[in-house]
C-alpha cells in the first residue's frame, strides 16, 4: 500500500506491504538505522520512536500505522545541525557506553520532558522505566536527562 | 559544540564515540545491509541431547526466494570451533548436545522466506538421556555429553594449593562450612548476535561482525571451515555491548559458510532475542562448598573449597572460567593454607563461557558470605574482619604468587569505613518504616586483569601522522562500550598534544589494523594503550626530528610539539604538521610498537591442570556497601543506597571510571537480586526480556562512586583495568545487608522476594 507520512519533518510517500514491522520500514527503506531493534517484543525500548511527539515502540508498530503520522526518529530529533540538549547532555554527562539504548532512550526522554518538563530524578527513572540499558547502570542518563530538563527552563 | 580541547590523561574527557551514537549515525554491525541483502538464519535442534537421525532439507529447498540450505556434509574444514578444545560443531551431523544446537543453515531472500524454510526442515532427533546439571554430570554412569572425552563429563578437573590446609584446620580455633549456589546468567546486551558477510570477486570473504575478538575469529573461521586466512577480512565495529557474551564464534562461522553459497550477494544473519537466549554464551551456574578457619582473633588460617561449574554442551572458555573463579576463591585476602578444588562439567545446558566477572563473580558470593559468618561467629565487625586478613603489596596471595603491583584493598575498604554510609548506618536501619527492615552490607572483591600465563596478552599499536596533518589511531582491540577508543584518544592527546578534532580512530578491521587481542579481561586500554605509548613517543620523536630539518634547528629540546604544528619558542618560528607530513614517506608516518602484558615470574608449584590463563599477576581492588530494605510482608529487597571504592592503578579518565563502575554495579544489583536464566530438562524457560529480568532505571539505587588510586607502574599512566571488579560486590553486599536486615544468611542466589520470603517464614517458625 502507498502510505504519506511525515519522516523527521520531510513529507514521505513509500509503497510498502502493511504488514511490515515500522522498524524494519525505517531501517532498511528509509536507510535510518539510527532505530535499533534489541528484542522485537516491546521490552528493550530500544526501537522507540516519536509519533506525533509521543514515545511508541516501533517494532510493535506495522507500517500502515505510520500512515498520517508525524514520525520523529534520533535522526530528525537535532535542529539544523544543532543538537538536541538531551543528545547534548548525553555526551556531556557520560551517558553513553555501547550507544544501543542510546537513540531510544533519547527519543523516550523528550517524551518525557514534554509531558513533564520538571521531572524529579524519580519522575525521570520512571519514565524511561520502558528503556533497558544494560551498560550505565542509569545514573549518568538521569544526570543527562535531568541537565537537558534544567537547560530547557533556563532558557524559558 | 565544545571548543576543541587537548585530551589529556586525568580529564573527563567527553567519550569520542558519544556524539555519533547520540545522532545514530554509528553504525554497529546490526546496520550494515547491502543492496539485495540476503539472510541466512539456522534451525535450532530444540532438544538437549540425542542422536540424529536425518535432516531433510527437501521441502526447504523448493521454497521459492530460498538460496540454499546447508547442513553439516556441507561445512568444509573440521566443522569444529572452540577457543581452546576444538569440540563445537559448526552444524551438527550426529550428535545433538543442547537445545541450541545448529544442525541447518538456510540461506534466502528475505526473512519471512528464511522464516518459513526454516520451519519446513524436518529433523529426526533420537533423544537421549540428558545431564541437567552438575549433580547429573557427576553421577556414576552418567550419560555422557562427549563420549571421546577422556575424562567423561568433566572437562577440567584442577586444583589450586598452598601450604597444608588439612592439617591447618586443626590449629584453627574457629571452622565454618557452607554451600552456596548461583545460577546461569545470561549478558543481554541490546545488540543481538550478527554481522554481514560477502564474497568479494578475488574470492575474499568480508565479514562485519559485533565481535571481541576480530583476529580470533579469522582464525575460528579458518579452521572450522578449512579456508586460508588470508581470505578471510574481519571488520568489527562498535559493538551494542557483549560484556564476554560475544567472546568467541556466535554467527561467524554460519556467515561466512553462507557467503561461499551467495554468489557474490550479501547475507545478514542477526539472531532474535530467544536465539540469543537458546543459542547464546551464558555465564556458569555453579556450586562452591566452603570450609574457612580461622583464629579466635580473626585470622583466617585455611580454607578449603570444592567448586563446580556447569560449563553446558561445548568446552568453549569454561576450563579458563574456572581458573580464574578458583583463582578468586579466598577473596583478596592472606590465607595461609588453601586447597581449592575444582571440577569444570559438561551438561546439556547452553553453551557457558566468558561474562564479565569471568568465575570471580560466582566465588565472590560464597567467599564473603563466609566472611560475614565468620565475623557474626566471632562477634567481629564485618569490616574489621576484613581489614585485618586483606592483601597488601608483597604478600603473597591464595595461589602463591607475590603480588608485586598495586594492591589496593587496604584503602578501598578504609574509604569506605570513613563513608558516611558506614559510619551513620544504625540510625538509618534504625528509622525502618513499619513492616520494612534494613540493613548494611559489605563486600571486598578483586578481579584479575589480562590473560594469565601462557596465553601472551599481547597489543600492537599503530599510529599514523596522515598527509593532511591529523592523527589516526588503527585500534585491533574492539570497543564493546566500554570506551577504550576515548583512552587512546587522550593517550595520543597526552603524548603528541593535538586536539580532540583531528584524532580518528579505525575500529578493528584484520585487513588495516594488527592483531591486538580480545577486547575482555579488563586489558584493552592496559595493553593496547601501553603499545600505544610507545608508538606515539615514536611518532613524535619522527615529527620534532623533521621539523627541526624545516626551522634550521640543531637541537631537538628545543622545539614544542604544539596542536596543528611545531614550533620553535627562542625564534617563534612555526611549521604545520600538514607541511611536515608532506615531506615524509608513508613508512615514516606510521609508527607500530607491541607491548605484552608481564606475567608471573616467580610460578607457584600448583595449578598444573591449567594448560593457559593461570596465574594472573595483576588484579584490580573494591570495597562495596550496600544499602537495603527488606519488605516483611512481600520479601522484596530495594537497594536504597550504594557505595563502591575501587581501586585500580590511576584513573585516567574519572567519567569513564565511574562509567565502568556504575555500569558494573547496575550488572551486579540484577545478578543479586532478579537475574536467572532458569533451566528445566534443558530447556530454557526464560526465553525473553519479560521472563529474563534485568534491572530497569527504578530498579537502580543512586550510586556513588570513590576512585582509590594507587598507581600500578606497568600500567599506561599507572591504569589497571577496571571493567569487570564492580560485578563482582553487589550480590555478596546485598547478601550480607540481607543478613544484618532480618539474619537471614542465604546460600542460593538471586534473592527473590519469593526466596526471601519463605527464608523469613522459616525463621519465624524456627523456635
Amino acid at each position: 500500500m502507498i502510505i504519506h507520512f511525515i519522516l523527521n519533518g520531510q513529507k514521505t510517500t513509500l509503497d510498502v506491504m502493511p504488514d511490515r514491522r515500522a522498524v524494519d520500514v525505517l531501517r532498511e527503506d528509509c536507510g535510518l538505522t539510527g532505530t535499533k531493534e534489541g528484542c522485537g517484543a516491546g521490552e528493550c525500548g530500544a526501537c522507540a520512536i516519536l509519533v506525533d511527539g509521543e514515545s511508541r515502540l516501533s517494532c510493535l508498530m506495522l507500517a500502515a500505522q505510520l500512515a498520517d503520522r508525524k514520525i520523529t526518529t534520533i535522526e530528525g530529533i537535532s535542529n539544523d545541525d544543532r543538537l538536541h540538549p538531551l543528545q547534548d547532555a548525553f555526551i556531556q554527562h557520560g551517558a553513553v557506553q555501547c550507544g544501543f539504548c542510546t537513540p531510544g532512550m533519547i527519543l523516550s526522554a523528550a517524551a518525557l520532558l514534554n509531558r513533564n518538563p520538571h521531572p524529579t530524578r524519580t519522575d525521570i527513572r520512571a519514565g524511561l522505566s520502558g528503556n533497558l540499558c544494560r551498560c550505565t547502570g542509569y545514573q549518568k542518563i538521569v544526570d543527562a536527562v535531568e541537565a537537558a530538563a534544567r537547560r530547557g527552563e533556563e532558557a524559558t | 559544540m565544545a571548543n576543541p580541547y587537548i585530551p589529556e590523561i586525568g580529564r573527563s574527557v567527553p567519550r569520542a564515540d558519544a556524539a555519533a551514537k547520540v545522532t545514530g549515525a554509528e553504525k554497529y554491525a546490526t546496520d550494515h545491509y547491502g543492496e539485495g541483502v540476503l539472510w541466512a538464519g539456522v534451525r535450532r535442534a530444540g532438544v538437549p541431547h540425542g542422536l540424529i537421525r536425518g535432516v531433510d532439507t527437501t521441502a526447504a529447498q523448493a521454497l521459492p526466494g530460498v538460496v540454499a540450505v546447508l547442513t553439516g556434509r556441507d561445512v568444509p574444514g573440521t566443522n569444529r570451533q572452540g577457543i581452546v578444545h576444538k569440540d563445537q560443531p559448526v552444524l551438527c551431523t550426529d550428535k545433538i548436545r543442547h537445545c541450541g544446537d545448529a544442525v541447518a543453515l538456510v540461506i534466502a531472500a528475505d526473512r519471512t522466506i528464511l522464516k518459513t524454510a526454516l520451519s519446513l526442515i524436518r529433523v529426526e532427533i533420537d533423544p537421549l538421556p540428558g545431564v541437567f546439571g552438575i549433580d547429573d554430570a557427576l553421577a556414576p554412569g552418567a550419560p555422557l555429553v562427549h563420549e571421546e572425552h577422556p575424562g567423561g563429563n568433566v572437562l577440567l578437573r584442577a586444583e589450586i594449593c598452598k601450604g597444608s590446609a588439612a592439617e591447618a584446620f586443626g590449629a584453627c580455633d574457629v571452622v565454618i562450612e557452607e554451600t552456596f549456589e548461583v545460577p546461569v546468567v545470561a549478558h543481554a546486551f541490546l545488540e543481538t548476535e550478527n554481522g554481514v558477510a560477502w564474497q568479494e570477486p578475488d574470492g575474499q570473504i568480508v565479514l562485519v561482525v559485533s565481535t571481541q575478538a576480530p583476529f580470533r575469529d579469522k582464525w575460528e573461521i579458518g579452521h572450522a571451515l578449512g579456508l586460508p586466512l588470508d581470505r578471510i577480512r574481519v571488520i568489527g565495529p562498535y559493538l551494542g555491548g557483549a560484556f564476554g557474551g560475544k567472546d568467541g564464534a556466535t554467527v561467524q562461522c554460519f556467515l561466512v559458510l553462507a557467503a561461499l553459497h551467495a554468489g557474490g550477494r550479501r547475507v545478514k544473519m542477526w539472531w532474535d532475542r530467544e536465539e540469543n537466549m537458546l543459542a547464546g554464551y551464558k555465564r556458569h551456574a555453579a556450586r562452591m562448598h566452603y570450609r574457612l578457619g580461622a583464629k579466635a582473633d580473626g585470622t583466617l588460617h585455611a580454607l578449603h573449597c570444592r567448586l563446580y561449574y556447569d560449563t553446558g554442551a561445548y568446552a568453549h572458555l569454561g576450563g579458563e572460567v574456572m581458573a580464574m573463579g578458583m583463582e578468586h576463591a579466598a577473596g583478596p585476602y592472606r590465607i595461609p593454607h588453601t586447597l581449592i578444588e575444582g571440577w569444570c562439567l559438561y551438561t546439556n545446558h547452553p553453551v557457558a563461557g566468558a561474562m564479565r566477572g569471568f568465575g570471580a563473580a560466582q566465588v565472590s558470593f560464597a567467599c564473603e558470605g563466609m566472611m560475614d559468618r565468620l565475623a557474626d561467629r566471632l562477634g567481629m565487625d564485618p569490616l574489621e574482619l576484613r581489614l585485618k586478613n586483606a592483601l597488601r603489596q608483597g604478600d603473597r596471595n591464595a595461589s602463591g604468587v607475590v603480588l608485586t603491583g598495586a594492591t589496593g584493598i587496604v584503602p578501598c575498604l578504609e574509604a569506605v569505613r570513613e563513608h558516611l554510609l558506614w559510619r551513620e548506618r544504625g540510625p538509618w536501619i534504625a528509622a525502618a518504616g513499619a513492616f520494612k527492615r534494613r540493613g548494611v552490607g559489605i563486600a571486598a572483591v578483586f578481579n584479575a586483569m589480562g590473560y594469565g600465563r601462557g596465553l601472551p596478552d599481547s597489543a600492537i599499536a599503530k599510529v599514523e601522522l596522515t598527509p593532511a596533518g591529523t592523527i589516526r589511531l588503527y585500534c585491533g582491540v574492539s570497543d564493546m562500550g566500554q570506551g577504550n577508543a576515548t583512552a587512546f584518544f587522550q593517550i595520543a592527546g597526552q603524548i603528541l598534544r593535538q586536539q580532540n578534532t583531528v584524532f580518528e580512530l579505525i575500529q578493528p578491521d584484520t585487513a588495516r589494523t594488527l592483531p591486538s587481542g580480545s577486547a575482555s579481561a579488563g586489558r584493552t586500554t592496559y595493553t593496547y594503550g601501553n603499545a600505544l605509548i610507545r608508538a606515539c613517543e615514536e611518532l613524535r620523536r619522527r615529527i620534532v626530528g623533521r621539523a627541526a630539518l624545516g626551522l634550521l634547528v640543531d637541537t631537538l629540546d628545543d622545539l614544542e610539539l604544539l596542536p596543528g604544528r611545531v614550533r620553535h619558542p627562542a625564534t617563534g618560528r612555526e611549521i604545520p604538521l600538514a607541511m611536515l607530513a608532506a615531506t615524509m614517506t608513508e613508512p615514516e608516518r606510521i609508527c607500530t610498537s607491541q607491548f605484552l602484558m608481564p606475567v608471573v615470574r616467580d610460578v607457584p608449584d600448583t595449578g598444573k591442570a591449567f594448560v593457559i590463563g593461570f596465574p594472573h599477576l595483576l588484579f584490580s581492588h573494591a570495597a562495596h556497601l550496600a544499602c537495603v530494605e527488606v519488605d516483611e510482608l512481600t520479601g522484596t529487597v530495594d537497594v536504597k543506597a550504594y557505595l563502591a571504592a575501587t581501586e585500580a592503578g590511576r584513573v585516567l579518565n574519572p567519567q569513564g571510571f565511574e562509567q565502568q563502575v556504575q555500569g558494573a554495579v547496575a550488572q551486579g544489583i540484577g545478578y543479586a537480586l532478579c537475574e536467572e536464566v532458569k533451566l528445566e530438562q534443558g530447556r530454557i524457560l526464560t526465553p525473553d526480556l519479560t521472563t529474563y529480568i534485568i534491572p530497569s532505571a527504578p530498579d537502580v539505587p543512586e550510586m556513588t562512586s570513590l576512585a582509590v588510586e594507587v598507581v600500578e607502574p606497568t600500567g599506561p599512566y599507572g591504569m589497571k583495568g577496571v571493567g569487570e571488579v564492580g560485578t563482582n560486590g553487589p550480590l555478596p553486599a546485598i547478601a550480607g545487608a540481607l543478613a544484618d536486615a532480618c539474619g537471614i544468611h542465604m546460600t542460593l542466589s538471586p534473592l527473590t522476594a519469593e526466596r526471601v520470603l519463605a527464608a523469613l517464614q522459616k525463621q519465624q517458625e524456627t523456635p
